[in-house]
C-alpha cells in the first residue's frame, strides 16, 4: 500500500500548472485535495511519473455569488462549500450536498474540483452539477473553455479534459428564493458513497401546482442521469401525495441500473424511487415554507 | 531533503516524494503516536492536524506538508491529559487505544469549530473513525463530556 515513485511538483501559478501538465501529459497527474487519487496511488491504481501538486494555487479556492451565478474555484474545500453563508444562501443544494461527502476530515481536504474531475458515479458534487446544469471551467495552453455538466461527465471517471487541461472552476446558476430543493442519498455507512443519491429542484405557479420539476439520479449508470420528466405530464398538476409517488415510479422506470454482485439491479432501482419519493417531498415542503 | 514543522519544531528529513506524511512522522521523526490502519482514508487512525484543521496522514505526502503546520497526537496533552483526553479515561472511551489518537486529533479540531455540537453531529463526525473495541457509545457520551468542561472552563 505503498505509491509507485512519481517526481513532485509545486507550481505557485496556474500557469505553471498547465505548462507542467501540456509538457508531461498523460504521465502527470495533478493532486488536488487527494482524498480520491491519494487511495488510488497508494493501491498502485494511479502511478503518474508526475504529480503536480495545485494546493498552493490559492487563487483557486474562491467563492463568488454575483447575482444569477455562484462561481466556485476549483480549490475550494468541501469543508467551505457546505458551511460558508454565501453558498447556503446562493445554492443551499449543494451546500447541504457537500455537507455529505465522506467524513469531516476528508471534507477538509477535498476540493469541489478533485470531485468533479473524479467524476465517481455516485458522487454528490457531479449530481448536483448535472442537475442544475452547472458550467465547468477548463483551462489549457489553448486557452479556457466552458464545458455544460451534461458534456463534462462522459462515463466512469472520465471526463472532458484533453491533453494538459485541468479544471479551474464550476459555475452554478443561483437557485431562485422560491425554488424548492430535495436531497436524498442511501449508503450502508455513513461516509461511504452512496448507493443511490437524488437531487431535485421544483416550483410551484401561483396556484400551487406544479410549474418546473428536475431530477437527477447517482450511483445508477456510468453518469449521474439527468431524468427527463416530459413525458410525466407534471406541469400544472396539483402535487398531491399519489402524484408524487407516480413521479417517483416513473424515474425509476427511467433508469436501468447495473445488476451487481452485491447489489441487484432491482434493489437500485427500489432506492431510487424511494429517494425520489423523498425528495420530491422535502422539496415541496421547502415551496411551501416560501410561500406562507 | 525536506524541511518539516512538527508540533512547533523544525525537523529535517531525506524523503522521497512518495513516502507518507504517516510512515515520515512515524519512521523518521519516531512519533508513533500517529497509527496506521488501512492507508487509504477510511480508518482515521493517522489522523493529524496540518494547519490546524484534521487530515489523512495517508493520504498526504511528506514532501507536501513543506510550509504548513503539522500537529500530532504527541502534542496533546504534553503536561497533563486535555480535558478530551480525561473525559475519554472517565468515560471509558478506549480499549485497545490504537483508534484513540485519530480520534482525539478530529475532535480537538471539531470542537475548536464547533463548540457545543449535537449528539447527532459528534456521530457524524465519529464517522470517520473506525473503532473495533468500544461500540463508540462511550466515545459519544466522552466527547459531549468534554465539549461541556471546556465551555464552563471558557466562561
Ligand atoms: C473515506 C473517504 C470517503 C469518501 N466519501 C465520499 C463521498 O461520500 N462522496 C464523494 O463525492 N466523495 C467521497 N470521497 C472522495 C472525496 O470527495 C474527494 O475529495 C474527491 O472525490 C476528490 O477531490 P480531491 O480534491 O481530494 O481530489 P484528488 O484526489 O486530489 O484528485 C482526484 C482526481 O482529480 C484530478 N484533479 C484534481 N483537481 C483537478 C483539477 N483542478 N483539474 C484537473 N484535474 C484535477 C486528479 O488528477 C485526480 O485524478 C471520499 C474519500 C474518502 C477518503
Ligand atoms: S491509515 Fe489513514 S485513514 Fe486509515
Ligand atoms: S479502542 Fe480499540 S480500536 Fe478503538
Amino acid at each position: 500500500m505503498k505509491p509507485a515513485s512519481f517526481n513532485y511538483h509545486r507550481p505557485q501559478t496556474v500557469e505553471a500548472a498547465i505548462g507542467l501538465l501540456a509538457r508531461y501529459g498523460a504521465s502527470a497527474k495533478p493532486i488536488a485535495g487527494g482524498q480520491s487519487l491519494g487511495p488510488m496511488l497508494n493501491m498502485r491504481l494511479a502511478r503518474p511519473e508526475h504529480l503536480v501538486d495545485l494546493n498552493d494555487l490559492v487563487e483557486l479556492d474562491f467563492l463568488r455569488a454575483s447575482g444569477e451565478v455562484l462561481e466556485i474555484g476549483a480549490m475550494t474545500r468541501h469543508i467551505r462549500i457546505a458551511t460558508a453563508p454565501e453558498v447556503r444562501r446562493a445554492h443551499p443544494l449543494l451546500a447541504a450536498a457537500a455537507a455529505t461527502i465522506g467524513h469531516y476530515p476528508i471534507r477538509q481536504r477535498g476540493t469541489i474540483g478533485g470531485s468533479l474531475v473524479h467524476a465517481d458515479p455516485a458522487a454528490q458534487i457531479p449530481l448536483i452539477a448535472t442537475l442544475c446544469n452547472a458550467e465547468i471551467i477548463v483551462s489549457g495552453m489553448a486557452g479556457t473553455r466552458e464545458v455544460s455538466a451534461s458534456e463534462f461527465f462522459q462515463a466512469v471517471m472520465t471526463v472532458d479534459l484533453r491533453h494538459g487541461e485541468m479544471l479551474t472552476a464550476v459555475r452554478f446558476p443561483v437557485l431562485a428564493a422560491t425554488t424548492g430543493w430535495g436531497f436524498r442519498l442511501f449508503s450502508r455507512r455513513r461516509g461511504d458513497f452512496a448507493i443511490v443519491a437524488v437531487a431535485t429542484t421544483l416550483s410551484l405557479d401561483g396556484d400551487g401546482r406544479f410549474a418546473t420539476v428536475d431530477i437527477a439520479v447517482g450511483g445508477v449508470d456510468s453518469v449521474p442521469l439527468r431524468i427527463d420528466l416530459s413525458g410525466a405530464a407534471i406541469k400544472g398538476e396539483i402535487p398531491t401525495e399519489s402524484r408524487v409517488s407516480d413521479m417517483a415510479a416513473f424515474v425509476a422506470d427511467r433508469i436501468n441500473p447495473d445488476d451487481g454482485a452485491t447489489i441487484p439491479a432491482e434493489y437500485r432501482r427500489k432506492l431510487a424511487a424511494e429517494l425520489a419519493r423523498q425528495a420530491l417531498h422535502e422539496a415541496l415542503e421547502r415551496t411551501r415554507g416560501v410561500a406562507s | 531533503m525536506i524541511s518539516l514543522t512538527v508540533n512547533g519544531q523544525t525537523r529535517e528529513t531525506v524523503a522521497e516524494p512518495r513516502r507518507l506524511l504517516c510512515d515520515v512522522l512515524r519512521e523518521d521523526f519516531n512519533l508513533t503516536g500517529t497509527h496506521v490502519g488501512c492507508e487509504h482514508g477510511v480508518c482515521g487512525a493517522c489522523t493529524v492536524l496540518i494547519d490546524d484543521k484534521p487530515a489523512r496522514a495517508c493520504l498526504t505526502y511528506a514532501v507536501q506538508m513543506e510550509g504548513h503546520e503539522i500537529t500530532t497526537i504527541e502534542a496533546v496533552g504534553e503536561a497533563q491529559l486535555s480535558p478530551l483526553q480525561r473525559a475519554l479515561h472517565e468515560e471509558h472511551g478506549l480499549q485497545c487505544g490504537f483508534c484513540t489518537p485519530g480520534i482525539v486529533m478530529t475532535f480537538e479540531a471539531f470542537l475548536r469549530d464547533v463548540p457545543d455540537p449535537t449528539e447527532e453531529e459528534v456521530r457524524d463526525v465519529l464517522s470517520g473513525n473506525l473503532c473495533r473495541c468500544t461500540g463508540y457509545q462511550n466515545i459519544v457520551a466522552a466527547v459531549l463530556k468534554a465539549a461541556a468542561t471546556m465551555r464552563e472552563a471558557r466562561l
